[in-house]
């Protein structure tokens, strides 16, 4: 299954996945529209290590996903190997937040929460994150599944 | 073909449907369902007190979810008695259901200490069940005053579920502080003030000595009048069941990690069972939504002849009021050490003994804890880690190359 | 002394969102965010208008512009003549450019006019009809010669085949980043051409791609050594650059580091200073000796490719190369890029590479000498039109620099010699490097070269030409407009209309 993983030795740390997503998932067609004068929440976030090198984490998609087993509202399902969240069962407890171990799943500022869905349920077609990196530092790509 | 009979339609029922489903697509499964609701999360019903969900909305899994999985449901029945010897359980209708395999998903029930003169108010309720909760919403109305015993989750919770509904709420609590079992006094204090700045009254340090009508007098003086009273005391696990068929119980059904309880062929999983804590190596009953999910889903893999195995609990909840959220795991063994960071409007608590963080308390904006779980969890010995910067934040880059090159280039 | 800056930083601020990318990607550190008021701010006086930000903001809520501020109006002395005065009395120093001459002087390439067919030669249909790009730089035989048994002497002296007349021309590693260097490496590789080391030295990364590589030879000897020379396909020495004929090269000590320094073979952090003659070369007999002794050193299979600038005599010049034993002359016109050169000498030294190359085609032809080399013309070959029109005055093929930079993400700030590169290609930085990722800009060197390739096939197809090598010195192909006559006898062109 194709899924998104970050060359590290490109990212530029530019944080403009960040704000890619965010646009991408917030449903409007004007990027200042959705995104000027707000807190964002993306659902992919650069990190910076000790030797200054960034990249960006989003979910992994992973084969035993302890965050839709620990869902309690069951918002949260894998479906075609894509871990998609039903928002309009999720009441808000982020436990889905206390489990994840990549710090994949964020509160969206509203109280709920959410997490990369490769783009699918929005207009993009493809991830946001990858198609806006101007470096090719993060890639939808099949790279096997888990043992 | 295996028979299979779940008894209980909670979380840890589904789990372990969905755990046999994915081992054995043939046998038969039979779910004895006191309740007359499809499954849906308990924690669930303060969310619905407070409009977040509903009826429909609650529903843990899709309309057909017990179809699809070739599951029958026996609504409205409880098993009376398991028969271990004959493989047989015996329903309250006097039915008898054979099994190949058994799994006890009994759950829990509230534990009402004797209180003096409970039997003379009208207006009390559990908060347990959709049943309780939907009685407690006809009950209330934007006059009530409502007195809740009980400064735990569930009583908080249905605190919070009731807020916008109600004229007033007082908690009251033995312990002197909220949230005892899962908060030390910094962090219970924070939460307090938080519930209190959003119009939740407290009576701390004592519980009510007696009840006459709509009035209730504190064992230290203190007088109530309220309208609605929410007994949210604490919960004890349903081990009876176990325990008359001769199976191992002490607070709870004990199982080990494959679920198996000391019966051959039963199984049990979720709030009625006791099990490992690996982050305090101790067993307890730890009764916690993901556990019973996790519990039953590894049930049912091993009902069906599969090999499962949940061996990493920790105790773990997110729990939030009024926006202001609160994420602690595991556990602070003696002789820990505490590192604290804090400011007016949260607090990072890490417990760290023996190289390995055992346990947290978080409170405010919650971000990424999931990678401090994992570190219980794991049991990484932090001496592997950059334990300096995760102290500051959450963050896979401070959990050294070698993890992160396998997290993020390759499937997980 | 203080200048009101050069370009002025226009944020749109309805539209920028905050996201401070143009802060993050801004080497000269001219944008930051202001926590207090919670707005971006700027110090336009950093801006060198690389366009990085421009680039970058997901909102466009950016722009630069060129500063209307200017002092009193004079058509002698110009704003920058004035301003170049003030730095002067203030620094002492020679100033310094980057890349080529940008000054007004006459570009020939855009008075010049190609032919195509109508009614009497059919154009040719590239899309229908096959048409041949491929060349081979060398030495080519003046007649046929037979062996003793009659057959055919079929022995030819070392040939590079490039399948299109394009190459990347020479950009040391130093002067540019590894990752540019991969990219150009990469990109040769792909589409059977060649790009060149400069005078840095090859990296050892690089040895792989040996095949499509020419290996340089400089005044300062930086980087060579016996597996260098024979590790190419072949080999340049470079007697002189159109951007600065007459001087040496100027690596600084900043740029001189890590692997750049081990390539060179010089310590880290030291300037490296080409002289601006060889010390042992000051008559063509001297080059003789050096093509030789370069020849001798790899066995005589790879061709020698001898570079200058194009200057006043350089069609006697490139007689005597000719007669030197290179196989390649390589002619640098006087608008040629450079990562860094003292401007008065980049602005005012060379001749243009169109007069030079036709003089010198011309000469080698009427001296008989002509197939004694191949010509490459470099020096602001900018589009597949150039490419054409010089094949057309002699050359055999083109080298490019700066549109090859550009590709690969410049944006002609002319920056260079600050080392801050913010497209990660002029520079040493390492989180300037990584910007240029070369799967990115190998890919985007390959769809250029293709791209012209495309162009290259249709100019000729509609001449009703269909292979380079019929086009080459095809003079009768070229019209030249509002130009002397004395620019046309050089040019060996009519004017348009005759």
């Amino acid at each position: 299954m194709k899924r998104i993983y970050v060359k590290e030795e490109w990212c530029l740390g530019c944080h403009l996945c960040e704000y890619n997503c965010a646009f991408a998932n917030s449903g409007m067609t004007d990027m200042v529209k959705a995104l000027r004068g707000k807190t964002i929440y993306p659902r992919i976030q650069v990190e910076q290590d000790e030797n200054g090198i960034t990249y960006a984490v989003s979910c992994r998609h992973c084969k035993d996903p302890i965050c839709v087993k620990s869902c309690i509202a069951g918002a949260l399902s894998k479906k075609d190997g894509v871990i998609e969240i039903d928002h309009s069962k999720c009441v808000g407890c982020l436990t889905c937040v206390l489990v994840c171990p990549y710090g994949a799943v964020i509160e969206d500022g509203s109280g709920v929460a959410q997490k990369c869905e490769l783009c699918m349920k929005n207009n993009c077609g493809a991830p946001a994150c990858v198609k806006g990196c101007p470096n090719g530092a993060i890639v939808y790509e099949d790279r096997g599944e888990a043992e | 073909m295996k028979k299979y009979v779940i008894i209980g339609n909670g979380v840890a029922a589904a789990g372990c449907i969905e755990g046999i489903r994915s081992v054995d697509p043939e046998g038969s499964i039979t779910v004895i369902s006191a309740e007359q609701h499809p499954v849906y999360c308990r924690p669930l019903i303060s969310y619905y007190l407070e409009q977040k969900t509903d009826l429909q909305r609650m529903h843990y899994r899709a309309e057909s979810f017990y179809a699809d999985h070739g599951a029958e449901v026996l609504y409205g029945r409880t098993a009376t008695e398991i028969n271990a010897d004959t493989k047989q359980i015996v329903l309250d209708n006097g039915d008898s259901i054979a099994y190949d395999a058994l799994c006890c998903c009994t759950g829990s029930s509230p534990f009402v200490p004797p209180m003096q003169g409970l039997d003379t108010v009208d207006n009390k309720f559990s908060f347990m069940t959709i049943d309780d909760t939907l009685a407690l919403e006809q009950a209330v109305t934007p006059e009530s005053r409502v007195l809740i015993i009980g400064a735990g989750l569930i009583g908080l919770k249905c605190a919070e579920g009731l807020h916008s509904r109600v004229k007033s709420i007082t908690v009251c609590d033995l312990a002197p502080r909220v949230l005892s079992s899962i908060l030390d006094d910094k962090c219970a204090a924070m939460m307090q003030k938080h519930l209190e700045k959003n119009g939740i009254d407290f009576i701390l340090g004592t519980s009510a000595k007696e009840f006459c009508g709509s009035h209730a007098v504190m064992q230290n003086g203190t007088e109530v009048d309220f309208d609605v009273l929410v007994l949210a005391v604490g919960v004890r696990a349903n081990t009876a069941i176990v325990k008359n068929a001769g199976g191992n119980v002490n607070r709870g059904i004990v199982v080990d990690d494959a679920c198996r309880t000391s019966l051959a062929d039963i199984y049990a999983a979720g709030d009625c069972t006791e099990y490992h804590d690996i982050s305090s190596d101790t067993v307890k009953v730890m009764a916690l939504m993901p556990n019973a999910y996790m519990q039953g889903h590894t049930a049912g893999v091993n009902m069906a002849g599969g090999e499962a195995a949940f061996d990493n609990a920790i105790p773990m909840n997110s729990i939030g009021f009024f926006g202001f959220h609160c994420h602690t795991a595991g556990s602070q063994p003696e002789g820990c050490e505490m590192y604290e960071e804090t400011d007016e409007n949260h607090i990072r608590r890490l417990f760290v003994k023996d190289d390995k963080l055992t346990g947290f308390m978080l409170l405010g904006h919650m971000h990424r804890t999931g990678i401090y779980t994992a570190l219980i969890r794991n049991q990484t010995p932090l001496s592997s880690v950059d334990f300096a910067r995760l102290k500051i934040e959450p963050q896979l880059a401070a959990m050294g190359n070698a993890y992160r090159d396998k997290v993020l280039k390759g499937a997980v | 002394m203080n200048f009101y800056p050069e370009f002025e930083v226009v944020r749109n601020d309805s539209r920028c969102i905050r996201c401070r990318v143009c802060e993050r990607q801004c080497a000269n550190e001219v944008h930051w965010f202001d926590e207090d008021g919670k707005v971006m701010l700027s110090d336009e006086s950093k801006c060198v208008n690389c366009q990085r930000c421009v680039t970058l903001c997901p909102t466009r809520a950016l722009k630069i512009v060129k500063s209307d501020c200017r002092l009193r109006e004079n058509a002698n002395y110009s704003d920058q003549t004035i301003k170049e005065i003030y730095r002067q009395a203030e620094t002492g120093g020679v100033l310094l450019s980057s890349m080529g001459n940008p000054n007004p002087l006459p570009v020939y390439w855009d008075k010049i006019l190609i032919n195509a067919s109508q009614v009497t030669n059919p154009p040719i249909d590239p899309l229908r009809e096959p048409m041949e790009t491929r060349v081979f730089l060398g030495k080519k035989p003046d007649h046929i010669t037979r062996n003793a048994d009659g057959s055919l002497d079929t022995k030819l002296a070392p040939q590079l085949s490039l399948s299109m007349p394009v190459m990347f021309s020479a950009m040391s590693y130093g002067s540019i980043s590894y990752n540019a260097h991969a990219s150009l490496a990469r990109a040769a590789t792909a589409l059977g051409i060649y790009y060149n080391t400069g005078e840095g030295g090859l990296h050892e990364d690089f040895y792989q791609y040996g095949k499509n590589t020419i290996v340089q030879v400089a005044s300062g000897r930086f980087g060579v050594h016996k597996d260098y020379l024979e590790a190419g396909a072949a080999i340049e020495i470079k007697m002189g650059q159109g951007a600065k004929p007459g001087i040496g090269g100027h690596l600084p000590g900043t740029k001189a580091v890590g692997d750049v320094s081990k390539t060179r073979m010089i310590p880290e952090g030291s300037d490296a200073i080409s002289p601006a003659p060889h010390h042992d070369i000051y008559s063509i007999e001297d080059l003789r000796q050096l093509v030789y002794s370069l020849k001798e050193a790899t066995e005589y299979r790879l061709p020698v490719i001898v570079k200058v600038a194009a200057v006043h005599n350089i069609a006697a010049i490139a007689s005597g190369i000719a007669r030197s034993g290179a196989d390649i002359i390589a002619i640098d016109g006087f608008r040629g890029g450079t990562g860094a050169a003292p401007t008065r000498i980049r602005d005012n030294v060379g001749i243009p590479i169109e007069l030079a190359l036709a003089a010198v085609d011309k000469r080698l032809r009427d001296e008989g000498i002509r197939n004694n080399v191949s010509i490459i013309c470099g020096g602001s070959v900018r589009s597949a039109a150039d490419v054409v029109k010089a094949i057309a005055l002699g050359a055999d093929a083109c080298y490019i620099a700066t549109a090859a930079c550009l590709a690969m993400g410049c944006h002609l700030c002319r920056s260079c010699h600050t080392g801050k590169c913010n497209w990660g290609i002029a520079t040493q930085r390492p989180d300037l490097v990584k910007r240029l990722n070369p799967d990115i800009g190998s890919q985007r060197l390959i769809n250029l070269m293709d791209a012209w390739r495309h162009e290259i096939k249709e100019l000729m197809g509609g001449m009703g030409i269909n292979s380079i090598e019929a086009l080459r010195g095809n003079r009768l192909m070229l019209r030249g407009v509002g130009l002397t006559e004395k620019e046309l006898e050089i040019l060996g062109i009519s004017h348009a209309g005759e």
